[in-house]
């Protein structure tokens, strides 16, 4: 029986679908059977970050209304053979899964893999009410800026309300430059304020930007140092116990020279 | 900021203005406070009740009358509770302050 996990922030914006592409990936690296949901329905992207835009034949939608069976929805990913990808419909409307459905959904799912991993849209309305439905716990994304913490704050709020307890923090974009200068909160900083478990800091880097440009989560790239900071995270999701990587500057610039001449 | 300020600042020696980080905590701080005002109507129930169970312990109070709510202040918010007293009970008299003979 495997494990529900909707990654959630509120805001838009945040790195939601990145964080869900990558600990996915990460997660189906290290063996694990994975399933990734798109819930964001009329506004999907997971399928672009993963690089599985032109597989899909069937979505959610029609998982859910018996348009085809669940197995013929799931998009098999041409990287790694025991990972999966269940888009969200693109031409429908917000309202077309209902929340029942999800939760009819993830227990279907669960059978079947060891992580369900949902990526939920941005907003608190129906979409969020139904990515959360079927899940058993939060992965809270946020970035060190005041708009993006006072949503996860909330958002922490409204999980709590549904039953979904000690909801898990990833601090995504931190600039070490910045926080050493006093210009960006600190990961103390914001845990301070929102007092809930921290499951993993992620450095800001182009690292990002080139490997959503191809279509191939970062952590598929060994010299990323983002990717390394998604690897930790899957790890943890895992049990194991991984300190928090290093943010220095000298470690990130000698990373950069050395992705450099590795032809990345 | 005057001329020098703006220099100061051109030069990088910005040292009027606080690091911005401390002015983003206060912020987020106070726009905090103001959002988990909103708590649910059950949690003010229990509150309201476990008010009632202590304060009655010391005196007798118009349990119907009482009002306990969250109000916005300018630098936060503040819990005010209004709650009317009927009758106060006597204390059990404190030995040591009987005078000896």
């Amino acid at each position: 029986m495997g494990k529900v996990i909707v990654v959630t922030s509120g805001k838009g914006g945040v790195g939601k679908t990145t964080t869900t592409a990558n600990i996915g990936t990460a997660l189906a690296m290290m063996g694990q059977k994975v399933v990734m949901v798109d819930t964001d329905i009329g506004l999907r992207n997971l399928d672009v970050v993963l690089g599985l835009e032109n597989r899909i034949v069937y979505d959610i939608v029609d998982a859910v209304r018996g348009n085809c069976r669940l197995k013929q929805a799931l998009i098999k990913d041409k990287r790694l053979e025991n990972m999966f990808l269940l888009p969200a419909a693109q031409t429908k409307d917000k309202t077309a899964v209902t929340s029942d459905q999800m939760v009819e959904l993830c227990d279907k799912l669960k059978d079947e893999f060891d992580f369900v991993i949902i990526d939920c849209p941005a907003g608190i309305e129906h979409g969020f009410k139904n990515a959360i439905a079927g899940a058993e716990e939060a992965i809270v994304v946020t970035t060190p800026e005041v708009s993006a913490v006072r949503d996860a704050d909330r958002i922490i709020g409204l999980l709590e309300a549904a039953e979904i307890r000690a909801p898990k923090l990833i601090i995504n974009r931190i600039r070490v430059n910045m926080v050493k200068t006093g210009d960006m909160m600190s990961v103390e900083d914001i845990l301070d304020i929102l007092a809930v478990e921290l499951l993993g800091i992620v450095p800001d880097d182009d690292a990002i930007v080139i490997s959503t440009n191809r279509g191939e989560p970062t952590v598929l790239d060994s010299n990323s140092r983002p990717g390394e900071a998604f690897r930790n995270i899957a790890r943890r999701i895992c049990g194991e116990a991984v300190p928090l990587m290093s943010l220095d500057e000298k470690r990130g610039f000698f990373g950069k020279i050395k992705s450099l001449f590795a032809g990345d | 900021m005057g001329i020098s300020g703006v220099l100061a600042k051109f030069f990088g020696k910005d040292t009027e203005s606080e690091a911005s980080k401390t002015v983003a905590k206060e912020r987020l701080r106070l726009v905090l406070v103001h959002d988990r005002m909103d708590i649910s109507e059950q949690t003010m129930d229990s509150l309201r009740e476990d008010l009632i169970a202590v304060i009655g312990r010391y005196m007798e109070i118009d349990k119907d009358a009482l009002e306990v709510s969250l109000t916005r202040e300018d630098e936060g918010v503040a819990l005010v509770a209004n709650i009317p007293v009927l009758n106060l009970k006597r204390q059990p008299i404190d030995k040591s302050v009987i005078p000896e003979d």
